[in-house]
């Protein structure tokens, strides 16, 4: 019994922390210019194809195909912030929904097209297969890469915002755009690196993903939930409401899905309601 | 209570609220199934379903700005009361099955307007879609009374009036299900028209000011929801005893969405707007699926886009422009 609770909090850590890199993006760049973009599961989903790309095509190996993942999306998505996102900042909240989910609908639709409706396989290296024993546990080395690599990214994103220029800049813009902008400010530019950054953490979340839940044009739909709670609850903006959310999120599913498997998911959405109503703004949220 | 509005302002509703030409030829339009298309009056029963539902979206959505990413629950809700009503307790009379699935929806909606006047953006986004998952997972579970994935079988409906029996080809289910929308439409119509959907639309417009004027944004807002509760879990009452089944899809998120695009596309904040925006959608996925249905979703979300960012009043908003007549 020991053994299957320490299993399902480790499953469930690793999957928390794989929701947490595909959506920490999101919570930032909906912090920083209040624009829901329901299309960040498509830019996830983008990251995915690039990676089985990347190794099948090219025969890069895992880690570089996981790079790849990062820089294609943050490239693509800079563009179609340029270009289409921008406008609609100042649009109200009903014509970004829809934008943004039209953008979802297209993106598996063209998935769809090039690669088909099946599931993606991924090979993953020798170093990351396999499990380890400890104490008569088993634990699997994929998903502690899972971890190893969330905490990692954590430690970058919450040393480039404490630490350096551009992230005093991020979380200026985050408090109080007008004022900010008013101390000259390139809010604009701001953003764009922002949602680049953003969107390529969840083109490398959707990379890392495909061993775990798999690669297929519904992605993009499928976790867009996930993702939404997972900002909705930690509260806009805030790096450590992500993480605490998306770790919740990942234990209580897969808990959920272990212990009490015919109303797992209700729990799950039955609580995100719940937290709503008593914190509007999320758990961690300030504003 | 509020004092009793003046003249001219009583003038102006009044005035709102003529019948103009277009919306009797429109209405006129919708008997052309019976004599032109027979082989269609499935799927055009299937439209006028569709368009009660929209309407009842564009009543929330369209007049009091609250967008929505849940309310096929509502519409599952009234199907599976219809459908429980007659396939589990045996009464299959379809129009006291019809206000069956309205209270019960009405009840619900009363509950869940509580939780929704409390949150806003993307809070309010997410209450939405996470009651829709919520009653989906619920009805999922509860097998013994809706069937769970499998459906629910057993439902019978009646003949109307103990007269007129459904029959194989869809004239009477068009018939009860136009009328029924025809209803609905007028119900709807009359709300929009009223003192109570002017403040509807000053609560969209800014949600703070109205209390200043002397208007209890909440109250009205509860109220709205709990009428378009009732609508939506009338249409979805319509789909049982049309279609004598009650499937989950009733309450799928798909159906939250698409309801919400159709309103897009018609239009928002105007009644036509819904009904137009159904009928398009579904007589262009009807034509569309038959092709390539994997490709469907792909025009819709870039008809989605164009529309936002081209016409964001969309198709009808788009066409009064054009003809350069003042909104109503």
């Amino acid at each position: 019994m020991i053994g299957n609770i320490a299993i399902v909090l480790f499953d469930g850590l690793a999957f928390g922390m794989l929701l947490f890199v595909l959506s920490v993006g999101l919570s930032v760049t909906l912090g920083l210019m209040n624009f829901i973009n329901l299309a960040h599961g498509a830019f996830g989903m983008l990251g995915g194809y690039v990676a089985i790309v990347a190794m099948r095509q090219f025969g890069s190996p895992f880690l570089l195909a996981l790079a790849a993942a990062f820089i294609v999306t943050a490239l693509v998505s800079i563009v179609f912030e340029r270009t289409l996102f921008r406008r609609l900042y100042r649009a109200g909240e009903l014509n970004q929904v829809l934008f943004t989910i039209g953008l979802v609908f297209v993106s598996a639709a063209a998935a769809t097209y090039v690669f088909g409706t099946g599931q993606q396989p991924i090979i993953l290296p020798d170093w990351l297969r396999g499990s380890v024993d400890i104490g008569g546990t088993r634990f699997g080395i994929y998903r502690i890469f899972l971890i190893v690599m969330a905490l990692i990214i954590t430690a970058l994103l919450v040393f480039g915002l404490e630490r350096t220029r551009l992230g005093a800049r991020i979380r200026a813009s985050v408090d109080n755009q007008r004022a900010a902008q008013g101390l000259g400010l390139d809010v604009d530019k701001i953003f764009a690196i922002t949602f680049a950054v953003g969107s390529g953490l969840a083109g490398l979340g959707g990379a890392m993903a495909i061993e775990i839940v798999g690669l297929d044009p519904s992605f993009g739909f499928h976790f867009l939930v996930y993702v939404l709670i997972i900002v909705a609850v930690g509260g806009l903006g805030s790096i450590t409401g992500s993480f605490v959310g998306a770790a919740l999120l990942g234990i209580g599913d897969v808990a959920g899905k272990y212990f009490v498997p015919e109303i797992g998911s209700f729990l799950i959405y039955l609580l995100l309601v719940a937290i709503l109503l008593v914190r509007p703004m999320g758990l961690f949220g300030k504003r | 209570m509020t004092s009793p509005a003046s003249a001219p302002s009583i003038a102006w509703l009044r005035r709102q609220s003529r019948w103009s030409v277009f919306e009797v030829v429109f209405w006129l339009a919708t008997l052309l199934p019976f004599y032109f298309f027979p082989t269609y009056l499935p799927l055009a029963s299937q439209v006028a379903i569709t368009a009660l539902f929209a309407i009842s979206v564009d009543l929330i959505l369209g007049y009091a700005g609250i967008i929505t990413l849940g309310h096929a629950m509502f519409f599952g809700v009234g199907a599976y009361a219809a459908g429980i009503l007659s396939a589990r307790w045996g009464w299959g009379e379809p129009i006291s099955g019809l206000l069956f699935a309205a209270g019960v929806a009405a009840l619900v909606g009363f509950v869940a307007s509580f939780l929704i006047v409390r949150v806003q953006h993307l809070a309010l986004l997410m209450v939405t879609l996470g009651l829709g998952f919520l009653t989906l997972e619920l009805a999922n579970a509860m097998t013994w009374l809706t069937g769970g994935t499998d459906g629910l079988r057993g439902v019978s409906t009646w003949s109307i009036f103990n007269r007129y029996r459904f029959d194989l080809w869809g004239y009477t289910a068009y018939s009860y299900s136009l009328a029924v929308l025809f209803i609905g439409f007028l119900i709807s119509r009359r709300i929009v028209n009223s003192s109570f959907g002017l403040s509807l639309r000053g609560i969209r417009e800014n949600l703070r000011r109205m209390p200043a004027i002397g208007a209890e944004p909440r109250r009205h807002l509860r109220k709205i929801y709990t009428i378009s509760a009732a609508l939506a879990g009338v249409a979805g009452a319509l789909l049982t005893q049309t279609t004598n089944t009650v499937v989950l899809d009733v309450m799928s998120f798909q159906r939250s969405a698409d309801v919400v695009v159709m309103l897009i596309l018609g239009g928002t904040g105007r009644l036509y707007g819904a009904i137009i925006g159904a009928v398009i959608f579904l007589l262009v996925r009807d034509q569309v699926a038959g092709l390539n249905p994997q490709y469907w979703y792909f025009w819709i979300g870039l008809l989605l886009m164009a529309v936002v960012l081209f016409m964001p009043r969309g198709i009808l908003g788009g066409l009064t422009r054009l003809i350069g007549k003042r909104d109503a």
